[in-house]
C-alpha cells in the first residue's frame, strides 16, 4: 500500500459561523499530482493552508507522512507552497530568493552546496543564469517559475500550490500546465494543487477531488470523475452534460453531449439506441475539432450535442432550423442524485 | 509652466536658506566687534578656536546619534504592533495617542520631566526598593530619556507606515520556508521596513543634532550641546563671528553625516525601490 504523505482526519474549519471546510477525510499518496477543483469560495484554500500550517483546524486531525502534526506552525511542516501572487522576497535577488529554505536549516549548510542546489534549481525551472537578477525584473511566467523553484529546492513531503496558474495569460498557462506536469514527474514530488478550472484539473493530475461548499464531494482519477461521477453537481463541473428528468424521484438522467448519436433521419441513426427522438437545430457553435448544437425536441426539451468533425464529413453539417435525429446508448445515460 | 511653480520654492530657499548660509560663512571668517557683534575681516581664527567648544562637539555628536538609536530601538514594536497586531478600526485612534504629547506645550512636558527625574522623582522611587544614589536629572541619561520621549511621535508614523504597507504573505511565504518567526522578523520584515527606519531616524537625528532646549532643560547646564554653545555665543557673549563658525562646523557635520547615511541606505537602491513597490 502507498503512504498517505498528507492526511486530514474529519477536519472541518470556521471562521466564525462561516464553516469553510466541513469534516473533510482526504488522503494524498505518496508521489502523485493531485487537484482539489471546486467554485470559488468552496474552501480550497483554507484546505491547502491547513496543511501548511497557516490555519489549525477547528476540530480533527492533518497528518503529515503519518506523522500528526495538529497545531505544529508552519515553519516546522515538511511541505512548500507555491503562493497565488508569488510572494517572493522583493528585496532578495533570484538566488537569494530560491536559497531561502536551506539557509533556514540548523546546522546551516555549506554555502558551495546552497550555490549547487540553487543552480540545480534554477535549471530545472529553465532560468539558468537568472539568479543574480531582482525578481521585480522577471515577466509573469519567471517569477512563477522562481517560486516553484525556491519550493522545490526543499524537497518537501507535499508541494501544495494555490491556483499557480491563475495570473498568466491563457497561453503562457497552458505551457506552465505542461511544464508543471514534466516537473512533477522528474522531481517525483507529491504536488498538490488547487484549481477552479476543470480543464486544468483534469489535465495534470492524477486524481482529482471535487469540493462543494466546504465539503469533498468525490475524488477519483480524471476518468472515473468524467465517466462515473457521483451526482449531478460533479457530471456539471467536470466536463459539459445535459440533464433529463427522470422516472425516480430526486434522480436525474445525464448524458454527455458528445456520447449523443445525431443523424438526419430517425432510420440513418445507428442501432442499439435506448432513447431516440426527432429534434430541431436552434444553434450551432463551431468549435474547430468539433461542433456544439444545441437542439430541442418535443419529449426531451432543450439540450446540447457535440459532434466530432470527422461525422460532419461523412454526413454534413446541420443547419439551424433542420430537423433531425437524436439517440443514445444504455451506457451513455448514468442514473444520478440530483444534487 | 515648471518654472512658474518651482518659483515660489526657489525665492523661499534664497532669501531664507541661501542668503543666511551665505552671511554666517562671511561672518564666519570676521572678529567680534570690541562692544559685540560683527566687524569686517578675513582671519581662521574661529576655526581655529572650534576647539574651545569641543566638549559641545563631543556630546552633541554622541547623544545626538545615540538619541536616534534609541528612539528607533523603541519606536520600532511600536510600529509593528499597530501596523500588524493592532485591528484597523483601533490603528488611527491608536496613532493619535501617540502624537499626543506633541499637543501640549514643550516646556510643559521638560518641566514634567524635570520633576521625574529630580530628587523627589524617580530616584526616591528606586531608593524605596535599596537602589540608592541614582542621579538622573543633568545627566545624559536625562538627556536621551528626554530625547527618546520628545521625538518617538515623530519616528513611529514613518515605521508605521513602511510596516503598514508590507505584505503578510511575506511572512507566511518565510515561515513556510522553515524561517522562524525570529529569523522572519531579521531577514524580512526588518529590511522591508528600513525604508521607514531611514526616514525616521533623518528626522529625529537633524533636530536633535540642532536642539538646544532639550540640553537646557535636562541636561542643566552640564550636558549641552552645540545649540546651547550657539546660543551662548549669540545671544550671551555676542561673539558673532565664532558663533558663525560653530554654526559652519555643525551645518558641515550634519551634511556629511546625513549623506554618509543616506548613501549607507541607498547602497541597497534597488531594494530599497522594491521594498517601496
Ligand atoms: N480568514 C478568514 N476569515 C473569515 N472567513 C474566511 C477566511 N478565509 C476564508 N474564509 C471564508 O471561508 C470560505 C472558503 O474560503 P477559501 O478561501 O478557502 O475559498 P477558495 O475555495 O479558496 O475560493 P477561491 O477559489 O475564491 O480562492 C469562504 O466563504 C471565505 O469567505
Ligand atoms: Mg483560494
Amino acid at each position: 500500500m502507498k503512504q498517505n504523505v498528507i492526511e486530514f482526519r474529519n477536519v472541518s474549519k470556521l471562521f466564525g459561523n462561516v464553516a469553510a471546510v466541513i469534516d473533510n477525510n482526504l488522503a494524498v499518496e505518496a508521489g502523485e499530482f493531485l487537484s482539489i477543483l471546486g467554485p470559488s469560495g468552496c474552501g480550497k484554500t483554507t484546505s491547502l493552508r491547513m496543511m501548511a500550517g497557516f490555519e489549525q483546524p477547528t476540530s480533527g486531525e492533518v497528518y503529515i507522512r503519518g506523522e500528526n502534526v495538529t497545531g505544529v506552525p508552519a515553519f516546522r511542516r515538511p511541505v512548500n507552497m507555491v503562493f497565488q501572487h508569488y510572494a517572493l522576497f522583493p528585496h532578495l535577488s533570484v538566488q537569494d530568493n530560491v536559497s531561502y529554505g536551506l539557509r533556514q536549516r540548523r546546522p546551516r549548510p555549506a554555502t558551495a552546496d546552497v550555490a549547487k542546489a540553487v543552480d540545480e534549481a534554477l535549471s530545472m525551472v529553465r532560468l539558468d543564469g537568472y539568479g543574480s537578477r531582482r525578481t521585480y525584473e522577471l515577466s509573469g511566467g519567471q517569477q512563477q517559475r522562481v517560486a516553484l523553484a525556491r519550493a522545490l529546492i526543499n524537497r518537501p513531503a507535499v508541494l501544495l500550490l494555490d491556483e499557480p496558474l491563475a495570473a498568466l495569460d491563457r497561453k503562457l498557462r497552458r505551457d506552465m500546465q505542461v511544464e508543471l506536469q514534466n516537473l512533477q514527474r522528474n522531481v517525483g514530488i507529491t504536488f498538490l494543487l488547487v484549481t477552479h478550472d476543470q480543464e486544468e484539473a483534469l489535465s495534470m493530475s492524477d486524481r482529482v477531488c471535487v469540493m462543494r461548499e466546504g465539503r469533498l464531494v468525490q475524488v477519483g482519477t480524471p476518468r472515473e470523475l468524467y465517466d462515473k461521477p457521483v451526482n449531478r453537481y460533479v457530471a456539471e463541473f467536470v466536463g459539459k452534460s445535459n440533464f433529463f428528468k427522470a422516472g425516480e424521484a430526486g434522480k436525474v438522467t445525464s448524458v454527455r453531449p458528445e456520447l449523443i448519436d445525431v443523424a438526419k433521419s430517425k432510420k440513418a441513426l445507428p442501432d442499439g439506441l435506448v432513447t431516440s427522438t426527432e429534434a430541431k437545430v436552434l444553434n450551432r457553435i463551431f468549435l474547430g475539432e468539433q461542433t456544439e448544437y444545441r437542439v430541442a425536441s418535443e419529449s426531451l426539451g432543450e439540450f446540447a450535442v457535440v459532434t466530432p468533425r470527422k461525422a460532419e464529413r461523412e454526413a454534413g453539417a446541420f443547419d439551424i432550423g433542420d430537423r433531425i435525429a437524436v439517440g443514445w446508448r444504455a451506457e451513455a445515460a448514468r442514473l444520478l442524485p440530483d444534487e | 509652466m515648471t518654472a512658474a511653480l518651482l518659483a515660489p520654492a526657489g525665492v523661499f530657499f534664497l532669501f531664507l536658506l541661501i542668503i543666511p548660509l551665505a552671511v554666517v560663512l562671511v561672518f564666519s571668517f570676521g572678529e567680534r566687534a570690541p562692544a559685540g557683534g560683527y566687524a569686517a575681516a578675513f582671519t581662521f581664527d574661529n576655526y581655529l578656536n572650534l576647539p574651545a567648544r569641543s566638549k559641545a562637539f563631543i556630546n552633541t555628536l554622541t547623544l545626538a546619534p545615540l538619541g536616534t538609536l534609541l528612539t528607533a530601538i523603541i519606536a520600532f514594536p511600536v510600529a509593528y504592533f499597530l501596523a500588524v497586531k493592532v485591528s484597523p478600526r483601533w490603528r488611527v485612534t491608536m496613532l493619535v495617542l501617540i502624537m499626543a504629547p506633541f499637543w501640549t506645550s514643550q516646556l510643559l512636558r521638560y518641566y514634567a520631566w524635570i520633576m521625574l527625574l529630580g530628587a523627589k522623582g524617580i530616584p526616591s522611587w528606586l531608593a524605596l526598593i535599596g537602589i540608592t544614589d541614582v542621579r538622573l536629572i543633568n545627566t545624559p541619561w536625562a538627556v536621551l530619556i528626554g530625547a527618546v520621549y520628545g521625538f518617538l511621535p515623530l519616528m513611529v508614523p514613518p515605521i508605521y507606515v513602511s510596516l503598514e504597507k508590507l505584505d503578510k504573505r511575506l511572512l507566511e511565504a518565510s515561515a513556510d520556508l522553515g524561517a522562524t518567526p525570529v529569523s522572519t522578523f531579521f531577514q524580512i520584515t526588518l529590511p522591508l521596513a528600513l525604508p521607514g527606519v531611514a526616514t525616521g531616524s533623518m528626522l529625529v537625528f537633524i533636530l536633535l543634532m540642532g536642539d538646544y532646549i532639550l540640553p537646557q532643560y535636562l541636561g542643566g547646564g552640564k550636558v549641552f550641546f552645540i545649540g546651547n554653545a550657539l546660543v551662548d555665543l549669540f545671544l550671551q557673549s555676542r561673539n558673532w563671528p565664532f558663533g558663525a563658525a560653530v554654526s559652519v562646523a555643525l551645518v558641515l557635520i550634519m551634511l556629511v553625516t546625513i549623506y554618509a547615511y543616506m548613501r549607507f541606505v541607498l547602497s541597497r537602491g534597488d531594494r530599497r525601490r522594491a521594498a517601496l513597490v
